[in-house]
């Protein structure tokens, strides 16, 4: 990254973006980093029950793409959902209180950790079934296109699930329609313990797009205005009924599959020269370099954002577990089955 | 009074909220210009268009995945498969998607879809295109589950489907399409969750649902001239279902045959006679039987579908074999 206030420079052309808005994708990154660490030691500490899938590593990808979008705009999301989440807007607490298990989570204690959505926010929902959100993801630019507004979804998904036949599928139909959907494709290099170059014959997913005739692109996915450039690009497309986009962003988690995962299909070496390129201190220098933000500043940044992941650690663990008769509602509008004798 | 077909029942029923609700659109393969594979769709195209009828690539997973997504953004969406049988290829976007969306998430997200699959054998379809799969759909918490007999109850249950605000599975059975029946001029709704009692009986009662109404019916017909009373209800909701009639008949003839298409093993009726065996034991003063298709594919020759499907005879035999 380089360039002067405001002026990044992105292959030759200038990316316009103020301060306010560098200042808020890194308050975005901190608070996807410090979270995402809070629920890996409250897991550790049995705290968090079931599964959890941490975003470590991977904060510039949701960040940057969620900096184009409005709050009637839309996204979905993944099994490792929590970064887009925390970038659509998503809140701390009721997000943390969710992976407690607390009935004042997002879900009322009846998702979990991969089942969060807040559609007031455009938050469709992070999915735990690899690929599923892409056709929802086409539903969603269907009805923003039937309606005639202009309002877009992003559709973040791992390399993994292009591996899915929903994701041929959607990208199809997408094209087809001329859609407002943004693929963005988190390409982690890995599908669970299977590496990329052993679960498909590219290294770039991007160029699928070119099956589907939309653009794609491939970016580095630890910068975040690259990736904030290449998405933004494809939401003006989407707004426009110019219809879908490919993007890939390269990327690396940190963490296992799921914590707990031991890893043992990783090189050795791999992780450490993907945490020299950890997204966040590239940002804070580009930040300090520019006179946007002092050292100073980023220090009371990052004690604001600890006390938010405080909080909302307290909330969710002073929060009640859910009454058992909530688990006999939402599976319907209307009908609330009685509890029966078994 | 006038005639009206199977077909037209669920046109007119789809027509009528269309008209009523500019959200309410249906897309699915060949639904268009084409009409539908059996024409239930004919003439929307023409009077809606290609917003609002529209085709869609062979893709189940993506008809009914972006059912799901439009739904949750605030549209009404019908989808059309084909045929039942290719739910198989939709069936996660069915089942962890549109099932499970609303309560995984504490109700943030609400899914008014209306899912349509014509099933059932009878056309020399063979094993792909025949089967009767609604067991599988009724199984899961979540999903709604409706299955017209005729022209007034497609209309009406088609009115209810698309009016709820949960995912309704919308079964059609492709034998029955244009079959004609009497209908009112003033179409009325018909509720889900409630069965008709196509006739009084005070001997057995049958419950049954779809195609196998008429074999129900053709079958009470030969048991009156053996002084044998059948009561036969058609259910026309399989979730939720009317647990009411079904125990206020079994409480008058205390003899109960349950019918349908599928084959017995792990079929719907099974679920009915667990829930009478179960909460209503001893009103039932024979065992309670169930009449279904053989336990195989759905085979192509004429003679070995009929041979495997069941027909009015096997259900007076069931009858009869409980005096």
């Amino acid at each position: 990254m380089c360039g002067s206030k405001n002026k990044i420079m992105m292959g030759g052309s200038i990316l316009k973006i103020t301060d306010a808005q560098l200042k808020s994708m890194y308050l975005t990154m901190l608070k996807i980093r410090k979270f995402e660490t809070r629920a890996m030691d409250k897991f550790a500490e049995g705290k968090i029950p079931g599964f959890v899938h941490l975003y470590i590593g991977e904060e510039a990808v949701a960040t940057g793409a969620c900096a184009n979008l409005r709050e009637d705009d839309y996204i979905t999301s993944t099994h490792r959902g929590h970064g887009h989440i925390i970038a659509k807007g998503g809140e701390l607490n009721y997000m943390m209180a969710e992976l407690f298990g607390k009935e004042t989570g997002y879900g009322r204690g009846k998702g979990g950790s991969m089942h969060i959505a807040d559609a007031s926010k455009g938050i469709l929902g992070a999915n735990g079934i690899v690929g599923a959100g892409h056709n929802i993801a086409v539903g969603a630019g269907f009805a923003a296109q039937y309606k005639g507004t202009d309002q877009v979804c992003v559709c973040f998904f791992g390399d993994g699930s292009t591996n899915q036949s929903t994701f041929h599928e959607s990208m199809n139909l997408a094209s087809i329609w001329k859609l407002p959907v943004i693929f963005v494709c988190e390409n982690n290099g890995y599908g669970i313990s299977v590496s990329q170059k052993r679960h498909q014959a590219i290294t770039d997913v991007s160029v699928r797009a070119t099956a589907y005739n939309m653009p794609g692109v491939t970016v580095d996915g630890n910068d975040v205005f690259a990736v904030y450039e290449a998405v933004g690009e494809a939401v003006a497309r989407a707004r426009k009924g110019q219809g879908p986009s490919l993007i890939e962003c390269k990327t690396y988690r940190w963490r296992g599959h799921f914590e707990g995962d031991p890893t043992v299909y990783r090189p050795e070496g791999e992780l450490e020269a993907w945490k020299k390129k950890d997204p966040i201190p590239r940002l804070e220098k580009y930040l300090m370099e520019n006179d946007i933000m002092t050292e100073d500043e980023i220090k009371t940044l990052n004690a604001d954002v600890d006390k938010m992941i405080d909080d909302a650690n307290e909330f969710a663990d002073k929060s009640k577990i859910p009454a058992l008769e909530s688990a006999l509602e939402d599976v319907y509008t209307d009908i609330v089955e009685e509890g029966r004798v078994r | 009074m006038k005639k009206m077909t199977y077909a037209e029942g669920i046109r007119e029923g789809m027509r009528k909220k269309m008209l009523e609700d500019p959200n309410v659109f249906i897309f699915g393969e060949d639904v268009g210009k084409f009409g539908g594979c059996f024409g239930v769709t004919m003439g929307m195209f023409d009077e809606f268009g290609d917003k609002r009828v529209r085709d869609t690539p062979i893709s189940e997973g993506a008809i009914i995945g972006t059912a799901v997504g439009s739904a949750a953004c605030g549209l009404r969406p019908i989808a059309e498969l084909m045929f039942m049988d290719f739910v198989t290829v939709g069936m996660d976007q069915i089942v962890n998607q549109a099932a499970k969306l609303r309560y995984m998430t504490g109700g943030k997200i609400t899914l008014p879809i209306v899912i349509r699959l014509p099933e059932g054998g009878g056309v020399s379809a063979a094993a792909q295109h025949s089967q009767s799969l609604e067991a599988w759909l009724t199984h899961v918490p979540g999903l709604k589950v409706v299955y017209p007999s005729n022209a007034r109850d497609a209309y009406g249950l088609m009115i209810s489907a698309i009016e709820d605000d949960n995912p309704v599975i919308y079964i059609e059975n492709k034998t029955l399409y244009a079959t004609k029946s009497e209908v009112e001029d003033e179409l009325k709704i018909v509720p889900l969750g409630k069965a008709s009692v196509k006739k009084e009986g005070t001997d057995v009662t049958i419950i049954t649902y779809g195609r196998q109404v008429f074999n129900s019916l053709k079958a009470s017909e030969d048991l009156a001239k053996d002084g044998i009373n059948a009561e036969v209800i058609d259910l026309r909701s399989l979730y939720p279902f009317d647990i009411e009639t079904i125990f206020k008949s079994v409480g008058k003839t205390h003899k109960v045959v349950i019918v349908s298409e599928e084959v017995k093993r792990g079929a719907f009726t099974g679920e009915i006679a667990s829930i009478i065996a179960e909460e209503c034991f001893y009103e039932c003063d024979a065992p309670i039987k169930r009449v279904g298709s053989l336990n195989t594919p759905i085979p192509f020759a004429s003679n070995l579908e009929n041979y495997v499907l069941p027909n009015d005879r096997d259900i007076v035999i069931a009858v009869k074999s409980l005096f």
